[in-house]
């Protein structure tokens, strides 16, 4: 992420109000900073573009495909739209579809109260889902001393992947298989607990949007996470925060 | 400069000239499709055969790339001084020994070998560019590539055409895309020749990855030269100087030739440093992929080329802008590029001469299903789809009912009988919800049940998807089971309403051409026959609101 000009100079329409958008700056990016709500899941400021759960897809202007938000820069005079009745019908599909995928079990969750996808099934009027669920086999990653994966819980939205290859360094995480086969390993498919690689710095447990990842020992709805905490380290790297000069990225 | 084009004439007179000793040439074609149907055995009796007559040094055997009639294979071609020309077909053992015999010592075609008519359409309608030499040479020869013409465009580029030349010449010859979606060839070189930067790469998709497709693997494995001649132009006009060819791995006959191919240019300096004494360099390396679809898109296969996972990435940014290790890079489709040294050659307007006005040229399709010959042909853009399936094609064999032709393969539709008079050509199939994809063609009569096609397709794009995005991991999981509930017959309307809006989510909201695609088979057996899937449906079961609940109960509303 390239330093932001002095001011904002792109004409950007969202929703029929104008605004000025940095160069640059995504429609999310905009978005956010004037108070339009669009969803996102995958997306964490401060980690890279990943463009995977769709949620944040957008109409613009002239274009045939829906975009996503996140992941499309503005340019001048674009002209946006965030919310048909059509774009939230394709999202409460999506969020649907996540739930169907999984074995996602709120009463029993860590998470429960504090779960991204929770929050989405809320805004989406998801009470329940018109596809059959999968009920997949998954397993559960117990072998760390401190924390624990539930694959049951876990949308694939390689936040945890990304924070930890380009935060942490460590690339302990990555996606195993392909298609509805997708699952998140250690290592080359290890137990957490065998990873060497593991620092146990625990971000991925902060950035994980559901209860997938939580800290041993939580019970029902104790499992509060805190992506913040990567937003926050993002921006004081990028601003040199605590090395006191600026670093040129 | 005018030492290069003396190299090329003195390796073609010299061939020429080695061939003019033998008053008979038989050509085998040892492509993919006749060598598993033993053309391999074929060869060695025909050698055998004339060594033990003694004619040897009369007769040369030549294994060739695929003429295209792979459902009557091994084909044997025997040329004779002269212009004859006799193809044998299904050619076994004893047919090998009865065509020495007769034909290549007695000099009369061998009737108890099957021959193939002379008019058959499904040779005369062809108009063969891409396939020019697929069949006449041996393809892992680089001096039969010589001597039929090859590399002569290169050496024209390089010794009388700046780059911008060459551009303008594609432009002008209006070649698109044969990778699926057909965009201008020469605008995406245009956008590589303009990137900044000096590290530029180009790339051949051969991944090919639909099911039933086999166009780029013969265009591979009977031509690799014309491909890395296509290739070195491409390189040429747009600054690069590192080509990759993307090949999968369930391809090694492809991969075994093109290898040679390399060797045996490089050797020639027709690659490598100083091509042909000019200055322009250009190295070629193939990368074997593991053979799954969506590595054939774009992003994908650049990551896998760089060895990542391969998982599509989002655009923008373009290849052209940040391709292979952060470096403009421009990625064509095999046959998009085996038909640039034609163009070089021969001329734009010579090109443009063949095809219709927005889609000039020809097009290779693969003919499968239920049709009397299947195999590869390469037909003029615009041709009726009629004329492929009842000339070319022979028709439906056992006297069933045309009724649909798949076009795209799982990105693709099914066109109906009503449609058969359409020329084939980008615009027209994809105005029927269909698309011209690489070029598979199956062919489907009144026996096949539509809902089972689509199903087919969408099991196939649910194993393929990469699970990057979500609609197209679950979604087609989904649309799947809808398939599948309707086939089985246990479907309800609900379903039929809920595959259609599932469809409508997984096109509009997909990361790439995979999940956007992926119900377009889906969408186009409904147009053009929901019957099929109506019929198929059972009863909805009524939804008893919690009234009508009350009133049934014994006790009454409460
Ligand atoms: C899922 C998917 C699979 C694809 N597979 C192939 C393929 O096997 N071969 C190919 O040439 N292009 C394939 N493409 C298209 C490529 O992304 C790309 O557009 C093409 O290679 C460009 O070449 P062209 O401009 O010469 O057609 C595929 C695209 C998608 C979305
Ligand atoms: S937030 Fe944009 S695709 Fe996930």
């Amino acid at each position: 992420m390239s330093r932001r000009p002095a001011r904002p100079s792109v004409p950007v329409t969202i929703d029929g109000e104008e605004h000025l958008a940095y160069e640059g700056e995504t429609i999310l990016d905009l978005a956010r900073r004037v108070g339009v709500r669009i969803p996102t899941l995958c997306q964490l400021d401060g980690l890279s573009v990943y463009g995977g759960c769709r949620l944040c897809v957008v109409q613009t202007e002239g274009d045939h495909r829906l975009k996503p938000a996140c992941a499309t820069e503005v340019t001048g005079d674009l002209e946006v739209t965030t919310s048909t009745h059509e774009i939230r019908e394709h999202r409460r599909r999506i969020v649907e579809l996540l739930f169907a995928e999984g074995n996602h079990i709120c009463a029993f969750c860590v998470s429960t109260g504090h779960c991204e996808l929770q929050d989405l099934a809320t805004e989406h009027n998801v009470d329940h889902i018109h596809y059959d669920y999968e009920y997949p086999r998954n397993t559960v990653d117990a072998s760390h001393p401190k924390y624990l994966l539930d694959r049951d819980r876990c949308v694939l939205c390689t936040r945890c992947v990304r924070v930890c290859d380009e935060f942490e360094g460590a690339h302990v995480w990555d996606i195993a298989n392909r298609g509805s086969e997708s699952r998140i390993v250690a290592g080359l498919d290890i137990p957490w607990g065998e990873s060497e690689s593991c620092t146990w710095c625990g971000k991925c447990v902060l950035v994980c949007p559901t209860g997938a990842l939580s800290f041993k020992g939580r019970s029902t709805g104790e499992m509060v996470h805190d992506p913040e905490v990567i937003s926050f380290l993002s921006r004081a790297r990028r601003e040199g925060e605590w090395v006191g000069r600026k670093e040129q990225v | 400069m005018a030492r290069n084009i003396i190299d090329l004439d003195d390796i073609a007179s010299v061939e020429l000239e080695a061939r003019s000793r033998y008053t008979h040439r038989a050509l085998v074609c040892s492509s993919t499709g006749c060598l598993s149907a033993g053309a391999a055995t074929v060869r060695s009796t025909l050698e055998a055969e004339l060594e033990q007559a003694d004619r040897g040094q009369d007769v040369q055997v030549v294994p060739t790339g695929c003429p295209g009639l792979c459902s009557r294979g091994p084909l044997v071609r025997v040329e004779s001084r002269g212009p004859t020309t006799t193809h044998y077909e299904q050619v076994d053992e004893d047919a090998a020994r009865a065509i020495v015999r007769d034909h290549l010592i007695g000099g009369q075609p061998a009737t108890e070998a099957r021959i193939t008519p002379e008019d058959l359409p499904f040779y005369v309608k062809q108009h063969r560019v891409v396939l020019a030499y697929a069949g006449t040479i041996d393809p892992e020869r680089l001096e039969d590539y010589v001597a039929a013409g090859g590399y002569r465009a290169l050496s024209k580029a390089l010794s009388t055409l700046s780059p911008e030349n060459v551009i303008e010449e594609i432009a002008a010859a209006g070649l698109r895309g044969r990778g699926g979606a057909g965009y201008p060839a020469a605008r995406k070189w245009k956008l590589l020749h303009d990137a900044p930067g000096d590290e530029k790469y180009v790339v051949a998709n051969g991944d090919e990855g639909d099911p039933g497709a086999f166009m780029d693997r013969t265009i591979m494995d009977s031509d690799p030269h014309r491909v890395l001649e296509g290739l070195a132009l491409a390189a040429y006009a747009t600054g690069a100087s590192l080509g990759y060819l993307y090949v999968r791995a369930e391809y090694p006959l492809a991969i075994e030739r093109l290898e040679r191919a390399i060797r045996a240019a490089k050797r020639a300096k027709l690659l490598g440093r100083n091509v042909l004494g000019s200055k322009f360099s250009f190295d070629v390396e193939v990368r074997v992929g593991a053979g799954a679809f969506v590595c054939g898109e774009e992003t994908a296969l650049m990551a896998s080329i760089e060895g990542r996972r391969g998982n599509p990435e989002l655009r923008p940014p373009y290849p052209t802008e940040r391709g292979l290790w952060g470096q403009p890079t421009m990625i064509n489709n095999v046959e998009t590029l085996a038909n640039v040294p034609a163009i070089i050659d021969q001329g734009a307007a010579a090109f443009a001469a063949v095809g219709t006005e927005a889609s000039p040229g020809t097009k290779v399709f693969a003919l499968a299903g239920s049709l009397t010959n299947t195999g590869l042909i390469e037909v003029p853009m615009g041709i009726p789809l009629r004329d492929i399936v009842f000339e070319m094609g022979g028709g439906i064999p056992k006297g069933l009912a045309f009724k649909a032709a798949q076009t795209g393969g799982p990105s693709g539709g099914c066109i109906p009988e009503r449609f058969l008079d359409t020329p084939v050509d980008y615009e027209h199939l994809r105005e029927l919800g269909s698309m011209m994809g690489s070029g598979g063609l199956v062919v489907m009569d009144e026996t096949v049940r539509m809902p089972e096609v689509a199903r087919f397709y969408m099991e196939f794009c649910r194993d393929e998807s990469c699970g990057k995005c979500a609609p197209c991991r679950v979604g087609t999981v989904k649309m799947h089971a809808f398939l599948d509930r309707i086939c089985r017959g246990v479907g309800r309307q609900r379903d039929l309403q809920h595959l259609e809006s599932l469809c409508r989510t997984v096109r509009e909201t997909s990361l790439c051409g995979l999940g956007q695609s992926a119900p377009n088979p889906v969408f186009s057996t409904l147009e053009h026959f929901r019957d099929e899937y109506v019929e198929l449906l059972v009863e909805d079961e009524v939804f008893q609101g919690p009234e009508a609940l009350a009133a049934a109960s014994p006790g009454g509303a409460r």
